[in-house]
């Protein structure tokens, strides 16, 4: 017989954004009930932290996200390692794989992405793998660890975020890499041209071979079931014991199919990260939610976005108005030590934007304005006060009359008109008036100031 | 909570905050030793900036929505449920800087050697935190915001 829950908030996907989600509930409701579901069987991990377990066998007890309690301490069920095979928007009603049904009263879809596979003859073999999850960097190293004939080759389908993440693990781990991008440089979605070669130097004088400009057409085997090489869309073979497939990933929409949930290629969700039903929330690297650069939705899939958007979620799941701020594209990377961060549009779309940089010794920074405001912002080296930056961006502050000193070397708080610093660090008349501590309740919480 | 309020008319850019911060997040404590030797080095979770007349003592201001702990990627930086300071832990801290981008202070610093985060704490253990007992001209005050 099926057995049938009944829960106030079901979460689906126990990441980022479910945690998010499920700490700002309890926040402000400290009794409904909360069942937070997964396809993985951990408790909450960091997924970036999957580089590390991979180079250095981190184990999973310093990957966790919260606490070994977290769950028990806050009343919230978690059932992991259980696969959401069906939705019924009318119904109020989820499947598991293993039959159980349970009716919700408001759902949370946060069930990030998964790798996009390209259809090419060999992606099934043996020494071919993905790099998403905990279990990904699991069977990588596993497979490390049982090759033991010579020096492993390994090549890497992608110069994206994650396949210059799992090439610096590897490097770690003694293993000759080649990436090999489709576009004219690697990280070109999330960093400019002078910062990827930066990266591109940086990886190279770490011996790893960066091929550009070109495909990989076939994984090929002499072996029985095992890779042995890729062949590129030049017919130039490439010898390896294993690939590493990293050409992007996408939403994992699957769910709302058939629900008549509105989707593009992530679930459209308005600034209360509401669905296009309005007991159904999405937010993380599944979602398109409002992008404050571009000002219009965008699929952002970083972690910080997943968080404060599961955040926004969870207060308005439990009945507090609560609007997203917005996010955008941010990311702050240290391959091989190398520290750059980049956010927001970081190169500029037409003439009609304004650049303004500095290049010298290691440092390199800049800002990217459109009308008097930031738009986006790269920096490297120097990093330390690039978060100034990235919230006057942000804010929407127009800097047309201090910008050159944006990108200064000696630039603070202290190059900034007063107005925009002492708010923030003078005592505020709240304080002053003591004993009186007269909070003004604004309407709408705003989240991720 | 109560927070460090900075009156910029009263600060002199005399580095006493710095220096004293320093000094509380090191090992041995001991001037000298501190400024010269320690390893590894104890870096101050205070800046003063300067430009002209104007100089400002910043440290982190343990924001309400605190955008740092909402980025850390690993769960490292959380706001402490008894005395609400935000605080790191060291064990889980990778150093990948994602709360830097996003502090509107610029107040996180980096310790490249340790690849960890670094930010002020109030002095936890301590009554006072010790850049307002020690600056000499009440620039800083240590007061409970609403
Ligand atoms: C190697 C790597 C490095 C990264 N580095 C960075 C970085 O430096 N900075 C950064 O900001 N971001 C980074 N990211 C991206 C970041 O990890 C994601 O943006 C973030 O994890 C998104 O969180 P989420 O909650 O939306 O989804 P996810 O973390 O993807 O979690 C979704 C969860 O839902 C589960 N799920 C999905 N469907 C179902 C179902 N039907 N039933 C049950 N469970 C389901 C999934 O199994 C998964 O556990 C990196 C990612 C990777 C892979």
């Amino acid at each position: 017989m099926i057995k049938e829950e009944r829960i106030k908030y079901l979460i689906i996907g126990n990441s980022a954004g479910g945690i998010g989600a499920a700490e700002s509930i309890r926040e402000v409701d400290k009794v409904g009930t909360i069942t937070i579901l997964s396809d993985e069987p951990y408790p909450a991990y960091s997924r970036p932290l999957i580089s590390d377990y991979l180079a250095e066998r981190r184990p999973l007890q310093r990957m966790l996200f919260r606490p070994p309690d977290f769950y028990e301490e806050n009343n919230i069920q978690s059932i992991p390692g259980r696969k959401v095979t069906g939705l019924d928007i009318d119904e109020h009603n989820i499947q598991l794989v293993d039959g159980r049904a349970i009716i919700w009263e408001k759902l949370l879809l946060a069930t990030g992405g998964s790798p996009i596979m390209p259809e090419i003859t060999g992606i099934d073999l043996e020494g071919v793998f993905t790099f998403t999850t905990l279990d990904d960097a699991k069977e990588i190293d596993q497979f490390l660890n049982n090759y033991h004939r010579r020096k492993i080759r390994a090549v890497v389908i992608g110069g994206g975020l994650i396949g210059v993440s799992v090439t610096e693990a590897l490097v770690k781990r003694g293993v000759d890499v080649t990436i090999i991008e489709m576009k004219d440089r690697i990280l070109n979605t999330i960093l400019d041209e002078e910062a990827s070669a930066l990266v591109e130097t940086s990886l190279q004088q770490f011996g790893v071979e960066i091929i550009t400009g070109q495909t990989v057409d076939k994984v090929t085997s002499y072996l029985s079931g095992a890779a042995t090489g890729v062949t590129l869309d030049d017919s130039r073979p490439i010898p390896c014991e294993i690939v590493i497939v990293a050409i992007g990933v996408q939403p994992r929409t699957e769910l709302v199919s058939n629900t008549g949930i509105k989707k593009k290629r992530g679930i459209i969700v308005d600034r209360h990260m509401t669905t296009s039903n309005s007991d159904v929330y999405a937010c993380g690297d599944v979602a398109e939610a409002y992008d404050f650069v571009y000002g219009e939705n965008r699929l952002t899939p970083i972690w910080p976005n997943a968080f404060i958007g599961g955040r926004v979620a969870g207060f308005n799941m439990a009945g507090v108005q609560t609007e997203y701020q917005g996010g955008t594209a941010m990311n702050s990377l240290k391959y091989f030590g190398l520290a750059i961060v980049s956010a927001g549009m970081v190169t500029p779309l037409d003439d009609s934007y304004e650049v303004i940089s500095q290049i010298h010794d290691h440092v390199y920074k800049k800002i990217v304005l459109k009308d008097g405001l930031i738009v986006g912002l790269v920096f490297s080296g120097d990093i330390d006060k690039s978060g100034i930056i990235y919230n006057l961006m942000k804010d929407k502050v127009n800097i047309e009359d201090f910008k050159q000193t944006l990108v200064a070397d000696d630039f603070g708080l202290v190059s900034l008109p007063e107005e925009i610093w002492k708010p923030g660090l003078a005592i505020p008349p709240s304080a002053l008036a003591c004993g009186i501590s007269s909070v003004e309740q604004t309407e709408e919480v705003l989240v991720g100031e | 909570m109560r927070r460090v309020y900075f009156n910029e008319e009263a600060c002199i850019g005399c580095h006493l905050c710095e220096i004293y911060c320093q000094l509380q997040h090191s090992q041995s404590r001991e001037l000298i030793k501190v400024f010269k030797r320690e390893s590894p080095h104890p870096l101050p979770r205070v800046r003063v900036e300067e430009k002209g007349p104007v100089s400002l003592s910043i440290r982190c201001q343990q924001c309400d929505e605190a955008p740092c702990v909402y980025a850390c990627l690993t769960g490292a930086l959380t706001r402490d449920a008894i005395n609400e300071v935000v605080v790191l832990d060291e064990e889980r801290c990778v150093g990948c800087w994602t709360c830097i981008l996003v502090c509107p202070f610029g107040t996180i610093r980096r310790d490249v050697d340790q690849r960890k985060t670094v930010k002020c704490d109030l002095c936890q253990g301590e009554d006072v935190p010790i850049c307002v007992i020690n600056c000499p001209n009440e620039a800083l005050v240590y007061k409970e915001s609403s």
